[in-house]
């Protein structure tokens, strides 16, 4: 514990920097051959999104384009933005962003092709006029 | 445990030392309310995830409207978005991507007290930045003198339209054929302009014809680029605000300001500008590569 003390004075002395020895213990550094593999593979699933495009999947090919985005989006959350390493409570509130998304759309698509025969019909009685 | 024993002693000085010491020579960058710069860390990095989040929940209002849309009107987007330069949007990935790498990269070198590689890796994303700018600069540029615009500005030029009908044939995915299946699919919703409609220009009309060998032009197209101009016009600002974030750390590295004990902004801003980088990874394949 003494040593601990000295350690942190001669810590204060250079960086004027309180809790400096803590930080090392829990700061994850990304090395940087997992950074340029988790580039690589965007741009692959970069190269594969484009390709799939002249593919003919009939609607599967939207599902396909956002699964490849959100796959994505994964790698550079848990990596880029050190999702995997940080604090868990900071990727609970990162996916119930994503929650609420799913809400927001799934709730307004249930009804959304309700109204297209109402305003068909209000676009073709303008148009007969 | 024994009150005489050395080892409490030893615990006793140290901490009088380490107190002492905290009341002479604060860190000028701990805040008196946190206990620690750990403590400090991650509540400020917890209240920049909350307004990542408000972000997220900011951009799904257009996802939203996108839906709706690309829902009620698949043939507006199926044969708008040919209007789009996919190789462009495809490099404008690339572009958006690699600087994402060179923004993890100078967190890192931030975390390791390398100013050097900071100021490098800062300047190598903003450079990114400014590069996908450029590119969104043709883009809209093109849009402008094609008259490929929102509303009832959308007057496609001759030229526009008849690069669709060649990008059609040019381009091996789009079959026209199946294009035409497709089309007749949605059957009541596509509408194909048989009436001329007050609000566009005859001229597209008496072209549209000769161009039907590609994929005839349906109603409200303007749709599609309303929605266009607004997701990437959104997402242009927060490029756009990325540039005055990371220049304003580029100025504070050249000061000395970072080292591994304080690098927050580079971490704060750095998460910023990877979630600008998520939104554009959702918009290239919703608006440039729709099959």
């Amino acid at each position: 514990m003494s040593e601990h003390a000295i350690h942190t004075t001669t810590a204060h002395g250079q960086h004027g920097d309180h809790g400096h020895d803590h930080d090392h213990g829990h700061v994850h550094i990304m090395p940087p051959w997992l950074l340029i593999t988790v580039f690589v593979a965007l741009l692959f699933l970069t190269f594969i999104t484009v390709a799939v495009t002249r593919v003919d999947l009939g609607p599967l090919n939207i599902w396909v384009a956002m699964g490849v985005a959100t796959a994505k989006a994964t790698l550079v959350a848990l990596y880029f933005m050190h999702l995997k390493y940080d604090n868990r409570f900071n990727l609970l509130v990162f996916l119930a962003s994503f929650l609420f998304v799913g809400f927001f759309i799934s709730i307004i698509m249930l009804d959304t092709r309700q109204y297209q025969p109402a305003i068909q019909q209000r676009t073709d009685a303008l148009k007969g006029r | 445990m024994n009150p005489t024993s050395p080892q409490t002693e030893a615990t006793a000085v140290g901490l009088a030392v380490a107190d002492s010491h905290h009341g002479h020579h604060h860190d000028p960058h701990l805040a008196h309310h946190f206990d620690s710069t750990e403590q400090q860390f991650e509540a400020d990095k917890l209240g920049m995830w909350i307004f990542l989040v408000t972000e997220i929940l900011f951009f799904s209002g257009l996802f939203c409207a996108y839906a709706v849309y690309r829902a009620n009107h698949p043939e507006i987007f199926e044969y708008a978005h040919i209007f789009l330069n996919r190789t462009l949007g495809a490099v404008n990935t690339v572009v958006l991507l690699f600087s994402s790498l060179t923004m993890a990269w100078a967190v890192r070198c931030a975390q390791l007290s390398q100013p050097r590689g900071l100021k490098v890796c800062l300047i190598l994303t903003l450079l990114c930045a400014f590069g996908f700018l450029g590119i969104k600069y043709v883009e809209y540029k093109n849009k402008w003198e094609e008259g490929l615009l929102w509303g009832a500005r959308f007057h496609p030029t001759e030229e526009a339209l008849a690069h669709v009908a060649g990008g059609a044939h040019a381009d091996p995915g789009d079959h026209s054929p199946a294009r035409h299946k497709d089309a007749a699919k949605h059957g009541e919703a596509h509408k194909i302009a048989e009436a001329p409609k007050a609000a566009e220009p005859a001229a597209a009309h008496a072209e549209a014809p000769k161009h039907g060998a590609g994929m005839p032009q349906p109603e409200h197209v303007s749709i599609f680029f309303g929605i266009y101009f607004c997701m990437t016009g959104l997402h242009g600002i927060h490029i756009l605000v990325g540039i005055g974030l990371i220049s304003w750390l580029l100025v504070r590295s050249y000061r000395g300001e970072f080292t591994d004990g304080y690098y927050t902004p580079v971490d704060l801003i750095g998460l910023y500008w990877h979630i600008v980088d998520l939104v554009w990874i959702y918009l290239f394949p919703l608006l440039y590569l729709i099959h």
